[in-house]
């Protein structure tokens, strides 16, 4: 799933200025499951600023609304009568929620209160870890199922580094090394030959150094 | 010969290497780099020029060996893969091949964290696996990465570093020779203090025949002070700094522990030396350029030969 963690209040607060008219808008989808902007969190969210411009005298409107999906247009659409009560939305979704909802409503401002981090797993309840960085050609299976690229600090397709000490990385003695694990993995299940053999330069192409990416099935199109 | 490297031509006649290192300063006065050049000449036989060493920017090290090379010293030019992608690292090999630059050393580079600008994206296009085949393909097929040919090769001696202290300790060994498979012709590895696990490295070098493939300059540095030796082993990833070492320098005063320091280093070496499959030593005296001449001295090195 998609991880984020939400903005400071302080910075939500200034990005806001002088708006006090605010749709606090959640996702039911990735961002509800790592806690950041589902129903739950635009409630908290929601009364902050409530809270705030109450005890400051001021006069606002704070409604909150939480959308299946802000990634899907027919959700972002059906609430059009809502949105123009508002001058501003605040986003709880991912960056590409945030996105989509400001393209509909364009000029509307939209606000992310959300910053997207990282594709990754829940390791156990509110602990999240990186994954995957969408690099479009998947090598896991030469890996013993862990991916260098997301999860050695410098992506090292022929790890470890040197700085690799006590299975943990050099950058952070909080963080395993990718390659110990890999090593450990490929040991486990008997492939330690892969370990040999090199892997040649990546081609970034398929991934975010090809430019932004887009994905068009025919075989889906209406 | 494939280059015209000194340390590919001391190797082949089968003398025992010494290669020491010198940083670049932070700033642009190129006396920084001659004054640590003039302490090193006529006692090691190449220099290492690092590479924005951990990730402090610093005068490039492409500058820094041409200075080196034009005092008549032999550089070893440092590059790492965390600051530049492979249109640029192909390029200042170009660069290196026309200045007359020899050799070359590929590392991956430690991550900027380390540095002065931890906020800086870092690049990590290839490795430094990646980096040994690159410059191999360039030298030895005349081709770029991307598989157009090369007019005017780069004629580099390849090297690379080795770790034998980091982890998973059994696959030290394999990774080196995955570095041999890319063409790696030298390793200078990281500070030895911890022999008896150097010597179960090289006895797993041996195994592999790697030795016979590549030269293995064995890495040494003298500690300065107790203070030191207790830093590098709590605070530098990968290095194995023994307990008795720090005791042997905290057993001394403070005003002759740099004395004690070198004495060490020189014990080192010369127990090194005695290592089957060790070619050769890498001094890094770090801001110590003004040592190591005695040192290589005292180890019985000199005079290098002509």
């Amino acid at each position: 799933m998609i991880v984020g963690n939400r903005k400071e209040f302080g910075e939500i607060l200034e990005k806001l200025g002088t708006a006090r008219r605010v749709l606090v808008l959640g996702c039911n989808e990735c961002v509800t499951v790592c806690g950041v902007g589902g129903e739950r969190e635009v409630g908290v969210l929601a009364s902050e600023l409530r809270l705030y411009w109450q005890k400051e005298g001021q006069d606002f409107a704070v409604k909150e609304h939480t959308l299946e999906r802000q990634c899907d247009y027919e959700y972002i659409d059906a609430i059009r009568p809502l949105t123009g009560e508002y001058d501003v939305i605040l986003s709880m979704a991912c960056g590409a929620g945030v996105q989509y909802v400001a393209e509909a409503y364009k000029p509307r401002l939209v606000i992310p209160a959300v910053n997207t981090t990282f594709l990754g797993v829940t390791l156990e309840q509110g602990v999240w870890s990186e994954r995957c960085q969408g690099c479009g050609s998947c090598i896991v299976d030469m890996t013993g199922g862990v991916c260098p690229i997301a999860r050695c600090a410098k992506s090292l397709l022929n790890g470890p580094c040197g700085g690799s000490s006590g299975g943990k990385c050099e950058i952070d003695r909080d963080t395993d090394c990718a390659w110990q694990l890999i090593v450990d993995r490929l040991t486990e299940s008997g492939q330690m030959e892969r370990y040999e053999e090199i892997q040649p330069v990546k081609d970034w192409r398929t991934g975010r150094d090809g430019g932004p990416r887009k994905r068009v099935r025919e075989d889906l199109k209406l | 010969m494939k280059t015209n490297s000194r340390i590919e031509k001391l190797l082949g006649q089968g003398a025992f290497v010494v290669t020491s290192e010198c940083g670049p300063p932070r700033g642009a006065d190129p006396e920084v780099i001659r004054r640590k050049g003039e302490l090193l000449r006529g006692v090691v036989d190449a220099v290492n020029v690092t590479d924005n060493q951990t990730s402090v920017v610093r005068m490039s090290s492409l500058s820094a060996a041409v200075i080196l090379k034009g005092m008549g010293l032999e550089p070893v030019l440092q590059m790492v893969c965390r600051d530049r992608n492979r249109i640029a690292l192909q390029s200042d090999l170009l660069g290196a091949g026309a200045l007359g630059i020899s050799n070359v050393l590929c590392l991956s580079g430690d991550h900027q964290k380390f540095g002065d600008h931890p906020q800086a994206k870092n690049v990590y296009d290839i490795d430094s696996i990646q980096l040994i085949q690159t410059v191999c393909r360039m030298r030895d097929e005349g081709k770029f990465l991307g598989g157009e040919e090369i007019k005017g090769k780069p004629a580099l001696f390849v090297g690379a570093a080795a770790n034998p202290f980091a982890d998973p300790f059994e696959i030290r060994a394999a990774r080196l020779g995955k570095k041999v498979k890319a063409g790696c012709e030298f390793v200078q590895t990281q500070c030895i203090y911890n022999i008896e696990r150097f010597r179960r490295w090289m006895e797993m070098v041996r195994e592999r025949g790697l030795h016979e493939r590549c030269a293995i300059l064995a890495g040494v540095t003298p500690f300065k002070t107790a203070g030191m030796a207790n830093y590098m082993k709590k605070n530098v990833p990968g290095m194995d700094v023994p307990d008795e070492m720090i005791s042997r320098m905290k057993g001394v005063p403070k005003e002759k522990q740099a004395e004690e320091g070198i004495r060490i280093c020189v014990e080192t070496i010369a127990e090194l030396r005695e290592i089957p499959g060790v070619r050769g030593i890498h001094l890094m005296a770090i801001e110590w350029e003004d040592r190591v001449a005695e040192i290589v001295k005292a180890a019985g090195l000199l005079p290098r030969p002509e």
